[in-house]
């Protein structure tokens, strides 16, 4: 029987096989951010012991630091602590760091890829749950704890359990104005947001191959939200064309050998899933969370949903929880609701093509003045491009805030966060409780629909502007 | 890490589905550089009115539940960002056992890390551990890691399953990188068989 591409990516990486379905495997790549990272080092510390590979672990400052007035002090000297701290632990471990000064820096998921640091079929894992962004060029990576962080610099190798697989074949193709968030969006919508626990989800089909790099990481990125340990997709001309020249992407006789290499990564034909799921992707409209988890989705010209279109006890509590949380009744239009803040930004959706789209709706036009709309590229070489460009002068010139790369209120552990009861289109990945603010109201959407939403100043999608 | 062989402690049950991460423990306590000390941030929204004084509502702030080291949970508990943070909070807290029907993947895995037990259950008898946990009385449980048995004061409930592995380290509170150790000349043989094989990856 064949094998899956996960499948051969495990056999690849095994040190050594504990059990029929565990191993001590080999991690090719960790990076590391200054939150979940300073106990890990302090860890190696106490026990006395080296990083193994210094050259396999790379770090950047993304998740805590401020996206404006960037000069030390900040004005969070907690969050300077960390940064400082990381940039201490880097030195003294050996470790390449892209540090606030570095015209590199970025969300670290923005990064690796960039500089050519993601490769397929390697082993890739970072203290974030996040990590399954690299999947979108074959890779199998994914988020651990900072124990794990700690064990992979100490021995570049992890303990595993075997997924399940699940292969997600998405048919068809995108229609205009919807795009690869409103595939992820819609999917984790069906599956929900334990539908992939236990598994890796590879992703094929038409619409998949017709996805640029950046739409496919957006897809990949988002596979935690579904449960899932990662997502993957497996390489082709794209990814290849991608990677070529990239800073950190093999050279010469090496390129010719890792093509070889990269082009043998696919599932074969007779290969078994444990489970298939077929989305008719010509179907899918931009679609929009309205509760508190990234399942809990509707198509941005549908309704709030009614407790009674679920059955259980559990689904309609957690129902009525959502709509109490975000100020919602079932029935409201979610085109009528009116918003306080735009977002633009994170790991999933803020490289340089996410950045275009928006562009192209907001150019000549005005944000509405009852909110503000923010715009944080993913890396300080995506915004340098955008200005480049001329992204940036339209992004300014209809009101939008430009800012310096990083997470910012995606998670909101700097100053970019929402005040109570904001409401927010955001292009993001999660919408929990508290999470872009406490009291926050989170609505994740596509970078076209945050756009027209923002240029009407309610949830809208393209065709209303 | 503490060894993990009985456990035996009262009872709080939070039902609800879903409980993320960043309800655990939210972001503004991330910026600690060590490990101890979360307790007091453990569902810091949830549990603290806005002028920091306790909810009195809120399920770990009942009389009855003080001093809980047992949490039985809705589906999909631990989900969304990895921060391990969360785990510290929950051990620093006092939890040492969570009982769902089921566990995010890096949750669950950062619990074994940190001594803390999460059992997976079936969905009617996590509708019984409910119904038990909402008594009057505060209910204990004791759980038997060797025999991977929970039971109540009448006698056993149920069995659970853990995968060996994951039993031996908690039965004998072993420390991962250690153990990983002992397996480091074949990492050196991995190492050197890649850098035939796939040479580009080792030109950083
Ligand atoms: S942008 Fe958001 S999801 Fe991505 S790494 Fe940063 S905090 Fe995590």
């Amino acid at each position: 029987m064949g094998k899956t591409l996960y499948q051969k990516i495990w056999e690849k990486h095994v040190v050594e096989e504990l059990s029929d379905d565990s191993a001590l495997l080999y991690i090719d790549l960790q990076m590391i951010h200054e939150v979940t990272s300073p106990q890990a080092f302090e860890g190696l510390r106490t026990n006395n012991r080296q990083v193994r590979c210094p050259n396999k672990n790379f770090a950047t400052m993304d998740h805590s630091i401020p996206t404006q007035n960037r000069h030390l002090p900040f004005a969070d000297r907690i969050a300077q602590l960390q940064v400082e701290t990381l940039a201490k632990n880097c030195s003294d471990f050996g470790i390449k760091l892209f540090d606030l000064n570095s015209p590199h820096q970025g969300i670290v998921h923005v990064i690796a890829p960039e500089q050519g640091l993601t490769q397929p079929g390697m082993t890739i894992v970072c203290g974030d749950s996040h990590t399954s962004t690299h999947g979108a060029f074959g890779s199998l990576a994914f988020g651990i704890g900072t124990s794990e962080v700690e064990q992979v610099l100490a021995t570049q190798s992890l303990v595993q359990s075997k997924a399940r697989t699940m292969k997600i074949e998405f048919t068809g193709s995108l229609k205009e104005h919807s795009y690869a968030k409103d595939m992820i969006l819609k999917l984790i919508g069906e599956i929900g947001t334990a539908g992939g626990t236990n598994y890796v989800l590879e992703y094929t089909g038409q619409a998949i191959r017709e996805l640029s790099i950046e739409g496919r990481m957006t897809i990949c990125n988002m596979s935690i939200e579904g449960g899932a340990r990662a997502g993957i997709i497996a390489p082709d001309e794209k990814t290849f064309a991608f990677l070529k020249s990239r800073r950190y992407s093999p050279q010469g006789s090496n390129w010719d050998k890792a093509l070889l290499h990269w082009k043998e990564l696919v599932t074969d034909k007779d290969a078994n899933f444990d489970k298939v799921v077929t989305i008719d992707t010509s179907r899918i409209s931009p679609h929009i969370t309205w509760g508190t988890t990234p399942s809990q989705v509707v198509e941005v010209d549908g309704y709030v949903p009614e407790i009674t279109d679920f059955s259980g006890r559990n689904q309609q509590d957690a129902c009525q929880k959502a709509l109490d949380y975000m100020g919602l009744k079932g029935g409201e239009k979610m085109k009528d609701l009116m918003l306080d803040r735009v977002f633009i930004g994170s790991c999933t959706n803020a490289r340089l093509e996410d950045l275009r789209i928006v562009a192209n709706i907001v150019k000549g036009r005005k944000v509405c003045p009852k909110l503000e709309a923010m715009i944080v590229p993913g890396s300080g070489s995506i915004k340098k491009m955008a200005e480049k460009e001329g992204l940036a002068d339209i992004f300014l010139a209809a009101g939008f805030e430009w800012r310096e790369a990083g997470c910012s209120m995606c998670l909101g552990m700097n100053e970019d966060i929402l005040q109570a009861g904001q409401r927010c289109a955001s292009t993001s990945n999660r919408n929990f409780e508290g999470r872009q603010g406490k009291g926050g109201r989170t609505h994740l959407v596509s970078p076209a629909v945050a756009a027209a939403s923002a240029i009407c100043g309610h949830i809208a999608s393209v065709n209303d502007i | 890490m503490e060894p993990f062989i009985k456990h035996q402690g009262s009872v709080v049950a939070m039902e609800r589905v879903n409980i993320d991460t960043d309800q655990i423990i939210p972001k503004q306590f991330l910026k600690k550089l060590s490990k101890i000390g979360f307790g007091k941030y453990l569902f810091f929204d949830w549990r603290f009115l806005e002028d920091g004084g306790l909810n009195p509502d809120f399920i770990l702030n009942k009389p009855k539940h003080q001093g809980a080291s047992i949490l039985v949970a809705g589906d999909n508990f631990g989900c969304g960002s990895s921060r391990e943070h969360a785990p510290w909070a929950l051990l620093d807290y006092g939890i040492r056992v969570i009982i769902s029907t089921s566990f995010a993947d890096i949750f669950s895995n950062n619990c074994y890390k940190n001594g803390i037990l999460p059992i997976v259950v079936k969905e009617e008898l996590l509708e019984k551990l409910f119904a038990q946990a909402k008594r009057p009385a505060s209910v204990e449980f004791m759980i038997n890691l060797e025999q991977q048995s929970l039971s109540d004061a009448d006698g056993v409930i149920s069995k659970f399953n853990i995968e060996a592995r994951q039993k031996e380290f908690l039965l004998k509170g072993l420390d991962d990188i250690k153990w990983t150790l002992q397996f480091k000349d074949k990492i050196s043989t991995f190492e050197n068989r890649q850098k035939v094989d796939l040479p580009w990856l080792w030109l950083n």
